[in-house]
């Protein structure tokens, strides 16, 4: 099962990085969303608004750790469907590497790119952002590669079922980003009308945001059972159904 | 001579589209045999379920005493595939590619610089694969599929977009593959590529066989006919021509005249007769059917359709 594995996943690595459009777009951009609008927010608005208080201090850094996430996701969406369009995948499926082989150096790459990304952002916030970090990067870190893991087979199923890959990247972005809107970052669930409520429950995006926040404000783990438990559900569903619907060709 | 791959009855349908049917044949170890018909006709569906890549509605296959579908990684050890249209990576290096495969198989591979040196690609070794021209995409191609020392080797239109030279390049690489004492299963839909590489050759067309045989003797049964052109003054050379016993036809136009008849034999006796009475001739030449001309006559329409 491993045989392969490394090597491939080291090439995968390498092939991201000599691509330095999409290397800059999937690392880039969250880390400027996060330093420009928290530099934005922390000058604009009154230091002891309480909203601005709240938004620096939990609710941006998650945002920008969920965008590290969905790009991630879109990323391998673009990549999966790209290799099925090119016979890639199908190329690389008539050898001994087994079909998780593949798919597995793929999570791999996008988990150590997450946590790339998400190293950059905390060092660019120590010397930017305005209010410091104070949050346990270990921790956090552990629960944004659970929640990347649970988004990524939610991007495996999109990619199981995109018909080419010029469309994977739109249909990708139309599924993933407004799931954010209902996430609880910006309105508390409790506030949002009944309908989207509902929607907001079943919305995997919901439980990243809220262990996410929790995790960042420093909640012990015991309290965020019932988020990680969702996510895994999430993902353990979205495999499943993957692998029934996954086309290599 | 013993087969490595045997097919028998073998059936597969693409929803209400039958790709292949009822399709058997052998293919003895150290052959180089090729599966041609026209773009549709059921080679690479044919070729993929013996690589264990589709399953078989019906029927059964065996590859080096193997089943693809349920030994396919045993299988995949000991075969080499290249697949039609495929792509790699648009910006993996070639000996990252090469170095990639031969980290996949449970055997030694076999030096993978040496195999880009034979292949012609050593000086490519650094290069991206998009910049890859089309004939050192497919040469990258085959040196994956050697990469394992391989008891089978699979191509599958091979030399399909290719220039003449490349295609030219490509049947010596192949001809050497043999020569080391490999099989080839290769489809094509060039029969000139049939004709000048395979030692034998399955036509297939709309998902069945229509006959396998070497092409010559596929030729000789299904197209006897052999015609002879050639020019002379002499005017009573046509009743000459007429006592030939294998003579069919002649026609003439102006000092040109065309003889057609059939057996190997028309092209000596024509040339006896000519020498025998002394005729002299400004031009001769003969026209010998081919694999074309076999699929015309099996199928009623020419394969370039």
């Amino acid at each position: 099962m491993l045989r392969g594995l490394w090597k491939l996943t080291w090439i995968e690595i390498k092939i991201f990085l000599r691509e330095p459009l999409g290397a800059f777009g999937t690392i880039g951009i969250p880390v400027l969303v996060f330093v420009v609008t928290g530099r934005i927010v922390g000058h604009s608005l009154a230091p002891a608004s309480l909203a601005a208080s709240s938004f620096i201090g939990a609710g941006l850094p998650v945002l920008a750790s969920v965008l590290i996430a969905i790009s991630a996701v879109l990323s391998l969406v673009t990549i999966i469907s790209i290799y099925r369009e090119g016979g890639i995948l199908k190329r690389l499926r008539a050898t001994p590497l087994r079909p998780q082989t593949i798919l597995t150096a793929h999570v791999i790459v996008k988990l150590l790119l997450t946590t790339a990304t998400l190293a950059l952002m905390v060092l660019a916030g120590k010397r930017y952002y305005p209010v410091g970090i104070h949050a346990p990067l270990l921790g956090f870190t552990m629960a944004l590669l659970i929640s990347t893991c649970s988004i990524l087979s939610i991007g495996f199923l999109i990619a199981s079922i995109v018909p080419t890959a010029r469309f994977a990247q739109p249909i990708g972005a139309v599924i993933m980003y407004p799931m954010i809107a209902v996430s609880g970052l910006f309105v508390p669930i409790g506030s949002l009308p009944p309908p989207l409520q509902s929607v907001a429950r079943v919305v995997p995006l919901t439980y990243t945001v809220s262990l996410l926040e929790g995790i960042w404000r420093g909640d012990a783990w015991s309290e965020h059972v019932g988020d990680v438990s969702a996510l895994v559900v999430v993902f353990i569903v979205c495999m499943a159904l993957s692998a029934k619907v996954f086309r290599w060709e | 001579m013993r087969p490595v791959i045997q097919v028998s009855a073998v059936r597969k349908t693409y929803g209400s589209t039958l790709a292949v049917d009822e399709v058997s044949f052998e293919v003895n170890e150290g052959e180089i045999f090729g599966l041609i018909g026209p773009n549709g006709a059921g080679k690479t569906t044919t070729m993929e379920c013996i690589e264990g890549l589709r399953t078989p509605d019906r029927g059964t296959i065996s590859v080096l005493g193997l089943d693809p579908f349920n030994d396919v990684y045993k299988l995949q050890e000991r075969i080499g595939v290249q697949l039609q249209q495929a792509q790699l990576q648009k910006r993996i290096k070639v000996w990252e590619a090469v170095d990639l495969w031969a980290s996949l198989y449970h055997k030694d591979a076999i030096d993978g610089e040496r195999l880009l040196e034979q292949l012609g690609l050593i000086d490519k070794r650094n290069a991206w694969f998009m910049t890859l021209s089309g004939g050192q995409k497919q040469r990258l191609f085959i040196a994956l599929a050697l990469i394992n020392d391989p008891e089978v080797v699979f191509l599958d239109e091979l030399t399909t977009g290719l220039d003449p030279q490349a295609r030219r390049a490509i049947w010596d690489l192949v001809r050497g593959i043999r020569e080391r004492g490999k099989t080839v299963f290769l489809t094509t839909h060039l029969m000139e590529e049939a004709e000048r590489l395979c030692d034998r050759v399955a036509i297939i067309e709309h998902g069945r066989i229509i006959d396998i045989d070497t092409p010559q003797s596929l030729v000789n049964r299904h197209c006897p006919e052999r015609t002879v052109v050639l020019a002379t003054n002499d005017l009573t050379a046509v009743e000459r021509f007429r006592t030939i016993p294998q003579v069919e036809a002649i026609t003439c136009t102006d000092s040109q005249f065309t003889i057609r008849g059939r057996g190997d034999d028309l092209v000596t006796e024509v040339i006896h007769c000519l020498s025998e009475n002394r005729i002299r001739v400004t031009d001769f030449r003969t026209i010998l059917p081919n694999l074309e001309d076999v699929f015309l006559k099996l199928t009623g329409h020419p394969i370039r359709d």
